[in-house]
């Protein structure tokens, strides 16, 4: 870590800034993010779908003042997708002009040796260079935040690219030489833990798993994010979606399903949260039908 | 014992757990002790957790070692002058209950009838920091019991007794909905909230009992009963409820991992045969000259899986994981048939479609036709059956699985048919869920089929069945 100093004062001070960007978090959140910050360590978060593991990174982006620069994982990233690649189409252009340039001058050896030299320092200089979000967030001077997005997706070869780029924050290209951060970004990856990441990856990382909040902190972001819904129907929307968690589904609701549902019993403005209400609006938070069978008959909602 | 001794004794603990920390975690840890110090128990429980268990999986054994290694506090525990203004008025004896044996028995009924007062209210609330403290004085209350000189025990049952969070519940419904709220949804719902709200108090009870157990016998003591088994290696033979429910919930993350786990593998193999036609059109490119060779996609080989599997009650949780596991696995597969036996055979396919996987078991034990003569384990008539009314079941494609701890109540084997049926399937295996080494003692048949089969596998825990279905599938 240069120079820069630390982003946060202390653990509330993380909760403070990031309750300012409208991300409210527990106690574990803010010392995880700001051990991340004061160790200068990478910060893995895992945890099922729609629990606000992105939502976390951008908050962080937003509280920090830093720019947000994602790479987003799937199968069959490669190097070229998520560190740099030559332009290799603009090569191909620069060395014709300079042949068709260097064809008058044909016969002088010498000149033709100095002026192929000449196009491959050319052609392998910074304008060819197309910078990924790896290469993109070492180089910046100012704070960046980067978000590696499920890289529970990604191939396993991906994790050693990460794991060299995460340890030294520096980067090794043969033509240009080795480029070094010289302002550590803050990093962030997300995982669903669709397969184990690997364990060498996992010891860099300062680990947090995010997990479905509790009943009080759900309220206060369903309250936040959709503020015209009466404190009372948030809290029995929030109870709800509990006990539809504590069932054996194939797929429990996520906080982002929560808020989607206070925002479809506000738009159809519902005020109370009554079995009819339940049964024609679950097709939000349930979305497999064996799930909302089993939730309609666990919950009698039937009966009616 | 100064506090960075006690942190490496701690990560000790953990990898006494099976918890795997490294060196390099535990100085992370130490450093990040350093940047948020020792006085927030919470936060020292973060970034332990930040720096050293990072599976989900360890969560549990993280936490219980946490509780023991940093209590909250010692003996009977500090009132903290602020509040000590409510918390002393509420509870008369509260002076003297530090040694409950000291009160007469009305005192302690009139002690117990206060403390269950006030549980109800903190139930009602959900205040976690009541109901912590209540669990504290709780067990100090009631929890003791004298064994031998100088030397106290304490017990959650003791203690679960004299508070029976349940019968409150009735109490807290009451105080919690309005007339008109009763038989409704809402009750459903607060009936749900209380009941999580006492088994977070029963586990705080129970927390509370372990660290008071760790002062008097020290940590070592409790520390291998404290930790429970990580959820993979849960004996399926003598799994609670609550961890059956548990693992049922693991099925789908498990099922995916292992699937993700089998494309990668899938990829990473040769590639088919050469696709001539591509290869052509491909070295047009190049003058005709074929630079690159195209190659058709490998096509996996998908078995077909009939899975035979014992559903009498001892070994019935374990199928029934088994069972759903396959389903939800049955992409990788090119066809899934299961049947259940007690003492007879039938054919249990159509419930793996059913909607809810959860009351599969129960389905099966009342519809299907499992029993034939008393309702007790018989491999051989089972197999019989099987062989008679199911023939074209087993064909030269089919891995033939058999799920159960033949236990056999002494009864005729047929190990004849068996041994004809496993000459059929492509493969056959056997997985038990007893340990190895309980197998041939007493009424178990295992001697008699092992020999038959390809393989018989232990399977006593989800660890070991996750190996034997990545072995089985092909890649």
């Amino acid at each position: 870590m240069s120079l820069q100093g630390y982003a946060f004062a202390d653990v509330a001070d993380v909760r403070e800034r990031l309750r300012e960007t409208g991300y409210l978090a527990d106690e574990a959140i803010a010392t995880t993010v700001f051990l991340a910050d004061r160790l200068g360590k990478p910060l893995l978060v895992e945890g099922p779908a729609g629990v606000g593991k992105t939502e976390l990174a951008k908050s962080l982006a937003a509280a920090v003042g830093a720019e947000l620069i994602r790479l987003q994982c799937y199968e069959g990233l490669d190097e070229a997708r998520a560190l740099y690649e030559w332009n290799y189409k603009k090569q191909l252009l620069r060395i014709q002009s300079a042949s068709g340039a260097t064809g008058e001058a044909a016969g002088d050896a010498a000149a033709g040796t100095a002026s192929w030299q000449q196009t491959h320092d050319d052609i392998f200089s910074e304008e060819f260079l197309l910078s990924r979000p790896l290469l993109t967030a070492i180089r910046r001077d100012d704070p960046t935040v980067l978000l590696i997005d499920e890289t529970d997706k990604a191939d396993v070869e991906v994790e050693g690219l990460l794991l060299e780029v995460l340890s030294d924050f520096q980067v090794t290209i043969p033509e240009l030489g080795t480029v070094k951060a010289t302002r550590r970004p803050f990093v962030i990856l997300t995982s669903n833990a669709t397969r184990e990441l690997s364990e060498a990856l996992k010891r860099r990382c300062l680990y947090l798993n995010l997990d479905y909040p509790s009943a009080a902190r759900e309220k206060e972001i369903v309250l936040a994010r959709v503020p015209e819904l009466p404190e009372k129907m948030a809290e029995s929307l929030v109870r709800i979606v509990r006990a539809l968690r504590a069932m054996e589904l194939k797929k429990a609701p996520s906080i982002a399903e929560t808020i989607d549902w206070g925002q479809t019993v506000l738009a159809l403005g519902f005020d109370t949260m009554d079995d009819a209400a339940v049964t024609s609006t679950l097709g939000v938070v349930l979305k497999h039908a064996s799930d909302q069978a089993r939730a309609i008959s666990q919950l009698k909602l039937g009966a009616n | 014992m100064n506090l960075l001794d006690r942190t490496v004794e701690f990560t000790a603990a953990l990898r006494r757990a099976n918890v795997p920390v490294s060196s390099a975690e535990t100085v992370d840890a130490a450093r990040a002790v350093g940047a948020i110090g020792w006085a927030d128990r919470d936060a020292l429980r973060a970034a332990f957790a930040a720096t050293m268990c990072k599976r989900p999986l360890y969560r549990s054994a993280f936490d219980s070692l946490f509780d023991l290694y940093f209590p909250p506090r010692i003996g009977d525990g500090v009132v903290l002058p602020d509040e000590g203004g409510p918390a002393g008025e509420q509870q008369p004896g509260e002076q003297r209950n530090g040694d409950p044996s000291e009160l007469t028995p009305q005192e302690i009924e009139a002690l117990r009838r206060a403390m269950r007062d006030q549980l109800r209210d903190a139930l009602l609330d959900g205040d976690d920091e009541k109901l912590r403290d209540l669990a504290r004085r709780s067990v100090s209350a009631f929890g003791a019991a004298q064994n031998g000189p100088g030397q106290r025990s304490y017990f959650i049952y003791r203690v679960l007794r004299a508070m029976s969070p349940e019968t409150l519940i009735a109490d807290l419904l009451a105080a919690m909905l309005g007339d008109d709220d009763r038989g409704g949804l809402e009750e459903r719902i607060a009936r749900q909230t209380i009941a999580d709200r006492i088994r977070a108090f029963e586990e705080m009870i129970s927390s509370e009992v372990r660290r008071r157990m760790a002062e008097e016998r020290g940590i070592e003591a409790v520390e291998r009963t404290a930790v429970k088994p990580l959820a993979d290696q849960v004996d399926f033979l003598r799994a609670s409820q609550r961890d059956l429910v548990e693992l049922r919930r693991q099925v789908y993350p498990l099922a995916r991992r292992l699937a993700t786990r089998l494309t990668a593998r899938r990829r990473l193999g040769r590639a088919g045969r050469l696709d001539f036609r591509r290869t052509v059109r491909a070295s047009l490119a190049t003058g005709g000259v074929p630079i690159e060779t195209k190659h058709r996609p490998h096509k996996p080989h998908k078995p077909e899986l009939v899975v035979l599997c014992d559903v009498s009650g001892s070994v019935s949780s374990f199928a029934h994981f088994t069972l759903m596991l396959t389903h939800a696995l049955r992409e990788q597969f090119s066809k899934v048939r299961a049947f259940a036996f007690i003492d007879t055979t039938d054919e249990v396919t159509r419930f793996l479609r059913g909607l809810e996987l959860g009351d599969m078991m129960a389905r099966i034990a009342s519809e299907a036709d499992l029993v034939w003569f008393d309702g007790h384990s018989d491999y051989g008539h089972a197999i019989e059956v099987f062989a008679e009314k199911y023939p074209d079941a087993v064909g030269p494609r089919t891995s033939l699985l058999v799920l159960g701890d033949a236990r056999n109540n002494y009864r005729a084997t047929s190990a004849a048919v068996f041994r004809r049926l496993c000459g059929q399937a492509r493969h056959s295996y056997w997985l038990n869920p007893e340990p190895r080494s309980y197998w041939g003692s007493g009424d178990s048949a295992t001697t008699a089929y092992a020999d038959l089969v390809d393989e018989m596998v232990e399977c006593r825990n989800v660890e070991q069945l996750q190996h034997f279905i990545e072995r089985l599938l092909p890649t």
